[in-house]
């Protein structure tokens, strides 16, 4: 004789078996992908359909931010971004007279939708979810770790990694930045590992720890305007898989192809290191620890 | 001269045998049956695959252990300080709260703010602001955050074992204190040698499981900074790409708590038994 829970027990059995099947969720497609191979084309100012012909109009926000651009006026060529800008519309054969600027907000940069601009320039990283909406160039940085503390720190003054080697430093979990601490530092105490960076910046201006690593665009805004006597100690060399800033273009541009072979030009020949150099590393005051 | 139980008697042996098999059998059938559709609908599943991959890779989880495992033994050392000083505190308080008299008035209202703040306050909370308030303030001889996040953890399941001595106090039934004074003992003899042995007793299977749940959020400590077996294996999946790493400071977790869910199952059991003694 069965029990009278019996058919309840194996009726839920079944109900069970039932619903892990049924709800098993169905294999999703691999995403297509978005090949930007450009045909062999001509990039010169006549033959580029740009927004106005003859001119290259490039994009970018207001403020725009020190030291990617200078005394918010993209169009006197200081700045990385700036010089980059120029350089890559000198690559397409536009003079500095053919570069008009205009102001897009980064929401609006990577929106999808009609662009007010040919190229923008706003410290975009590349990623996938923005390409659906966008395109873009080859990277024209390369985003670099750097270590930042505050002035009363003992390691204000490093001047080198092997200065960092007796430093309590931090960094946000499952981050470049962490993964620099332990590949190129290396140091003698455990680094503190915090959940995001709002903890690792507490915890520096509490004393807890001598300094922490984030990426140099995060470190110029932590030292300016977030923390108390911030200073940048230096740029750490290049680590892990960085984050890589990119032109953006209208998606499907017929500019995309000219303007990443620009880019690539530019690497290739050193012109980025040597702007790098100039307005990132220099000016910036956020020198290369070696 | 040897018993025999009466014809009547084998025959109620024999038929409660019988139950006894058939119950057996039922739970082996059911318990099968459920197996079955559980490895056939996990296993089944398109993605079970790919699970597998991300969640149970040996080869992942040989790489991470070490780390996983240095973790660990923070987590472990944690416990044991946590553990006994929650422990400790927790009895005081409860002490405190249980003080009669009119004198005792600040005291006791005191003891009792303290319970209904920190058993509301999110232990994550408490953490944040021990850990990242506390050396705010540069006063001089601030301990090391790994101190303040253990005294956020020792705080706030203080207000819990306070709360449990308490209901373990008030248990022990009040003539036992008249019996203790009419002998002459005063009311912190009667509280130290009659009442909180047995209070303690009482109450030994929610402590140990209040225990059992320190020991898991002894892992939030890393909110703090410090690298325990969650943050490496957390570092592990960031690193790998691969979720193994959790999987394996899982296992590791409930290995680590067997034997105190054992013990507690034991006392638990012995103290039932006790109980019902005398029935």
């Amino acid at each position: 004789m069965l029990s009278r829970h019996t058919p309840v027990a194996l009726g839920g059995a079944a109900l069970l078996l039932a619903a892990v099947t049924a709800c098993s969720p169905v294999d999703e497609k691999e995403p297509t992908s978005t090949s930007s191979a450009a045909p062999a084309q001509t990039c010169d100012p006549a033959s580029l359909k740009t927004l106005a012909a003859g001119k290259l109009t490039i994009g970018t926000d207001n403020p725009a931010y020190e030291p990617w651009f200078s005394e918010n006026k993209p169009d006197n060529g200081k700045g990385y971004e700036s010089a980059v800008a120029y350089q890559v519309a000198e690559r397409l054969g536009y003079q500095k007279s053919d570069v008009v600027w205009t102001q897009v907000t980064f929401n609006n940069a990577i929106a999808p939708g009609p662009k007010a601009f040919d190229i923008d320039v706003n410290q975009f990283s590349i990623t996938d979810e923005r390409r659906a909406a966008v395109d873009f160039s080859s990277p024209y940085y390369l985003v670099r770790q750097t270590v930042i503390t505050t002035k009363k720190s003992k390691i204000a003054g490093a001047k080198s990694l092997a200065d960092l080697k007796d430093a309590k430093l931090g960094a946000q979990v499952g981050t470049t930045s962490y993964q620099a601490i332990t590949d190129l530092i290396k140091p003698t105490t455990d680094p503190a590992v915090f959940n995001n960076n709002d903890d690792a910046k507490k915890a520096l201006e509490n004393g807890t720890v001598d300094g922490i690593v984030v990426d140099l665009p995060t470190a110029f805004y932590m030292t300016a305007a977030e923390l108390e006597d911030g200073v940048i100690v230096g740029q750490l060399p290049q680590v892990g898989v960085p984050e890589q800033f990119g032109i953006v273009l209208d998606k499907g541009s017929p500019l995309t192809g000219c303007v990443s072979r620009a880019v690539d030009q530019l690497r290739q020949d050193g012109t980025l290191a040597v702007l790098e150099k100039t307005w990132l590393a220099d000016s910036a005051g956020a020198p290369e620890l070696q | 001269m040897s018993h025999t139980p009466s014809t009547r008697q084998q025959e109620r042996i024999a038929y409660r045998r019988g139950r006894a098999v058939r119950s057996v059998l039922l739970a082996a059938a059911s318990t099968a049956v459920v197996g079955t559709a559980l490895t056939v609908g996990i296993t089944g599943a398109p993605g079970w695959e790919r699970v597998k991959e991300s969640f149970f890779d040996p080869e992942t989880a040989v790489e991470y252990l070490p780390a996983i495992l240095e973790g660990l033994w923070l987590n472990v050392k944690l416990l044991v300080v946590c553990a006994t000083l929650a422990l400790a505190l927790g009895l005081f308080i409860a002490v405190l709260r249980t003080l009669r008299g009119p004198v005792f008035f600040p005291v006791r209202a005191m003891a009792t703010t303290y319970t209904y703040s920190f058993r509301g306050l999110p232990l994550i909370i408490v953490i944040y602001l021990f850990a990242f308030g506390i050396p705010g303030l540069r006063l001089q001889g601030t301990p090391d955050v790994l101190w303040l996040g253990a005294a956020a953890i020792i705080v706030t399941y203080g207000a819990y074992l306070a709360e449990v001595f308490r209901a373990g106090i008030e248990s022990v039934h009040p003539s036992q204190i008249a019996a203790a004074r009419s002998l002459g003992l005063s009311y912190r003899q009667a509280m130290r040698h009659v009442v909180l042995p047995q209070a303690v007793r009482r109450v030994a299977p929610p402590l140990l499981n209040d225990t059992v749940a320190l020991q898991k959020d002894v892992g939030l400590i890393s909110l703090a900074g410090p690298v325990d077996a969650i943050r490496a294996a957390q570092i592990g999946v960031a690193e790998s790409a691969d979720f193994t790493p959790y999987v394996v400071a899982g296992v590791l977790f409930v290995l680590l708590a067997l034997p105190l869910v054992a013990v507690t199952d034991w006392v638990t059991l012995r103290a039932a038994r006790r109980q019902n003694a005398g029935s």
